[in-house]
């Protein structure tokens, strides 16, 4: 057999847990009667609200845009009525603000017709990118106009588009890549078209099989200026973390604190390509995404096409309601998501899965003293010296803790997956970059 | 009944509260209890066969210093005002350990005050698991051979022939006094030595099941070797540390161990002593030993080299305690110097 792509330093196997909805169809829900839409959903200056409160909008309505700095429009992902400018319950930041939406069920959904790109130049493309709202919805929310524009000085020559989905339990862009697979390669195409090269690697983990044939498929015929090709990756995790990913494909190292750009390379996800092909041939601006649900603390798990803003309790609703033993809630993968306290928090741009997990799903031990065992330093992809930051964060000494690389962690999870005493070192981590200094 | 109430009802299953933490929310089923109870496991088969070589005292011996462990490290945990672990395993490890290292005919006293120094002084006045930079063990071991030279270099149980093993209760407590096989050639030389314990493959087999005068630990290196194999297979300890620790005895001996250059025996003189349970149980010792592969590699080298030092040159048959001892300290620094390799350098190269 033909040896499978990965990157060589570190990575983990955990379990899979894909099975309970790999199976399943994206299933469209129906819309709840009220929608919750955050107003800073991508990284950069939050929207600023262009309609003011009562007003009656239109499906795909511009809701908010950002005047000043990094940032992509809102839309309305359904025909409705501006109850209220306020607050919401985010998923990290606890509280932002939000435009609450009240849904108009009278409205005709509005039909996106098919146009033609293919003789619009890449500035035009790009503008449609933008316009359309389109940030990494992999999870990141990095806006996606500003990432196909690279620095003048180092020129891009490859596009990969990340289907790995390396984390457990997630399924959404595993059935994206099944239902979706044309319009993601024509994503990709257009992508290629606004870079202005030719060369595009989409990379899937082998527990995705199907997906490769549809992908391998809907690739064909490789056109002399667009050829898409797909790789299959070994399944560890993180492969679908951007640089593990580059050098599994590629081979190139994407220098410490340097983008992809530095080797000449653009990551986006699959979803993405998708949300760009919506925007750029339907011009249907990016309102609505597919969403793995999934754990034993869910009656009924599903990959749902869902609007943005749309809020968990609508959600549980819809699935056949919580499940006895539920422990915990958590917004995207359980390695790198985050634990939500309320039914409240709406879905965003960003947001890739929910997860209900039950007692024995997570792990709930209390994390003793380091061993000093080492196991997080073969587990960590970087190369970084995870025990040795925890050591001194516990120590109250987090300034000193840079030169065992806490800038360069992404978070992985994969050193506190394998710690035997089971430690929070991405805690520790986090705390850690709050208080040491950034080289520079 | 209202929409919400209804899903407040629901939620009131089990406690009406959710866990909010960190990511990651999955981590591996790995321990240190598992890791230090597979040690202990691993330790068995040779406690169990040395009970049929040297009779039932070697598993007085080991169950005293088991409990006194344990209670020691209950009483400081206690005493420091620490949460009490006793359950995770590596008390019982260290009093197995320290069982396996003292000669089995001394008095129980030995091993309760080698297991107060061990784990009160050793560990717990140095932090506890995780801060300790000796092994505790072995200091327990080294403070018994200061204290008590004659018993601890004395008291060794020859063989029981005829799987004898309740010999010992009909006889009364007179601790044979016996040499171990390093002692013999180091004080007789090699002919005594030959004489006493043979030669050819008779002396390799039969110091490689275990047939001999010495610790318990020193007895089958067959058992430790395999007990050895499945932590390498497990994954809980890596080639690193053994193979370059035994491969420095082994050529080190083989150089300077004969009396001419070259013609050292190196499979006596890794079957003969601790090496091998220092090997793969007393060096891999996760807390004292460096976390880093190269810096692994380093400290098994300087603890052979030592070893071999030691044995030729030094005023005791046997090195490797001390050896292991000297190399312990070194650890972080080791770690130090040899970092693990980055995934990339920054732009412009490292600093």
């Amino acid at each position: 057999m033909k040896s499978l792509l990965t990157f060589p330093k570190g990575g983990i196997h955990p379990p899979e847990f894909k099975t309970q909805t790999q199976g399943l169809g994206i299933e469209i829900m129906p819309v709840p009667d009220e929608l919750e839409l955050i107003l800073g959903q991508h990284i950069g200056a939050p929207c600023q609200p262009t309609v003011g409160k009562r007003e009656e909008i239109g499906e795909g309505a511009l809701i908010g845009e950002v005047k000043k700095g990094l940032g992509v429009p809102l839309h309305a992902p359904v025909a409705g009525k501006i109850k209220d400018i306020g607050n919401s319950v985010h998923p990290v930041r606890v509280s932002a603000p939000s435009i609450t939406l009240t849904v108009n069920r009278e409205a005709a959904a509005v039909r996106y017709e098919r146009q033609a790109w293919q003789n619009l130049d890449a500035a035009e493309l790009l503008t449609r990118v933008h316009d359309g709202g389109i940030i990494g919805i992999g999870g990141a929310g990095f806006p996606t106009h500003v990432k196909l524009k690279p620095p003048a000085n180092s020129p891009v020559d490859t596009l990969i588009l990340n289907g790995a989905e390396c984390e457990p339990y997630i399924t959404a862009d595993h059935r994206a890549m099944l239902e979706y697979s044309a319009e993601i390669v024509e994503g990709a195409k257009i992508i290629l078209k606004i870079l202005g090269i030719k060369e595009c690697h989409i990379g899937i983990e082998n527990n995705k099989p199907d997906a490769i044939l549809a992908m391998t498929k809907a690739a064909e015929p490789s056109s002399p200026d667009a050829s898409v090709k797909i790789r299959t990756l070994q399944v560890k995790y993180p492969q679908g973390s951007e640089k593990q990913l580059i050098q599994a494909i590629t081979g190139r190292k994407v220098p410490a604190m340097a983008l992809p750009s530095a080797v000449g390379v653009v990551v986006q996800n699959v979803a993405t390509a998708k949300a760009i092909y919506d925007a750029v041939v339907l011009r249907k601006p990016l309102y609505e995404k597919v969403i793995t649900v999934a754990g034993k603390g869910i009656g009924r798990p599903a990959n749902l096409l869902v609007k943005i803003g749309t809020k968990l309790k609508d959600i549980v609703d819809y699935l056949g309601g919580l499940q006895p033993g539920l422990s915990k809630i958590v917004f995207g993968g359980p390695m790198m998501g985050f634990a939500v306290s309320s039914l409240e928090v709406p879905v965003t741009k960003t947001t890739s899965a929910v997860l209900f997990l039950t007692k024995d799903e997570i792990d709930t031990k209390p994390h003793s003293q380091c061993i000093r065992c080492g196991w997080c330093l073969d587990a960590c992809p970087m190369g970084l010296e995870p025990k040795e930051i925890g050591l001194h964060v516990e120590a109250g000494r987090s300034e000193v803790t840079e030169p065992f690389g806490v800038f360069e962690c992404f978070e992985c999870g994969s050193c506190a997956y394998v710690c035997p005493a089971k430690r929070p070192l991405v805690q520790f981590v986090r705390l850690a970059k709050m208080k040491a200094k950034r080289p520079q | 009944m209202s929409k919400q109430q209804e899903l407040d009802d629901q939620s009131a299953a089990p406690a009406g509260l959710w866990k909010v933490s960190t990511s990651p929310h999955l981590k591996s089923s790995e321990s240190v209890e598992k890791i230090m109870w597979t040690v202990v496991a691993c330790l068995a088969p040779p406690l169990i066969l040395s009970v049929f070589v040297f009779g039932i005292q070697t598993l007085l011996i080991t169950a005293v210093s088991v409990i006194s462990c344990v209670a020691v490290e209950w009483l400081s945990q206690k005493a420091l005002g620490r949460p009490v672990t006793i359950k995770d395993g590596s008390a019982v490890l260290t009093g197995m350990l320290l069982a396996f290292v003292i000669p089995p005919g001394v008095s129980p006293l030995l091993p309760i005050l080698a297991a107060v120094f061990a784990i009160y002084i050793g560990k717990h006045l140095l932090g506890g698991i995780g801060y300790n930079f000796f092994n505790p063990a072995l200091l327990g071991r080294a403070f018994l051979l200061a204290s008590f030279p004659v018993a601890m270099t004395s008291a060794w149980l020859p063989p029981v022939k005829n799987l004898a093993i309740f010999s010992f209760l009909n006889r009364s407590i007179d601790a044979v006094s016996t040499a171990t096989p390093l002692a013999v050639m180091k004080e007789k030389g090699m002919v005594a030595f030959t004489e006493i314990f043979g030669s050819g493959t008779d002396l390799y087999t039969s110091f490689f099941f275990g047939w001999r005068p010495g610790c318990i630990g020193e007895t089958s290196g067959f058992l430790l070797v395999l007990g050895g194999l499945y932590l390498l297979y497990r994954g809980y300890i890596t080639w690193h540390i053994p193979v370059s620790l035994l491969g420095t005895i082994g050529v080190l001996s083989w150089i300077f161990g004969g009396q001419g250059y070259m013609t050292g025996d190196p499979l006596l003189s890794l079957l003969s002593g601790g090496a091998i349970l220092g090997a793969f149980y007393m060096a891999t010792d996760y807390v004292t030993s460096p976390s880093n592969k190269t810096a692994k590699i380093v400290f098994a080298i300087g603890i052979g080299a030592l070893t071999v030092l030691i044995r030729l040159k030094g005023g005791y048959p046997e090195g490797i305690c001390y050896a292991i001892l000297l190399m312990n300290p070194l650890s972080t620094v080791l770690d130090g110097w040899f970092k693990p390799k980055r995934f990339a350098p920054p732009l412009g190269g490292a600093k």
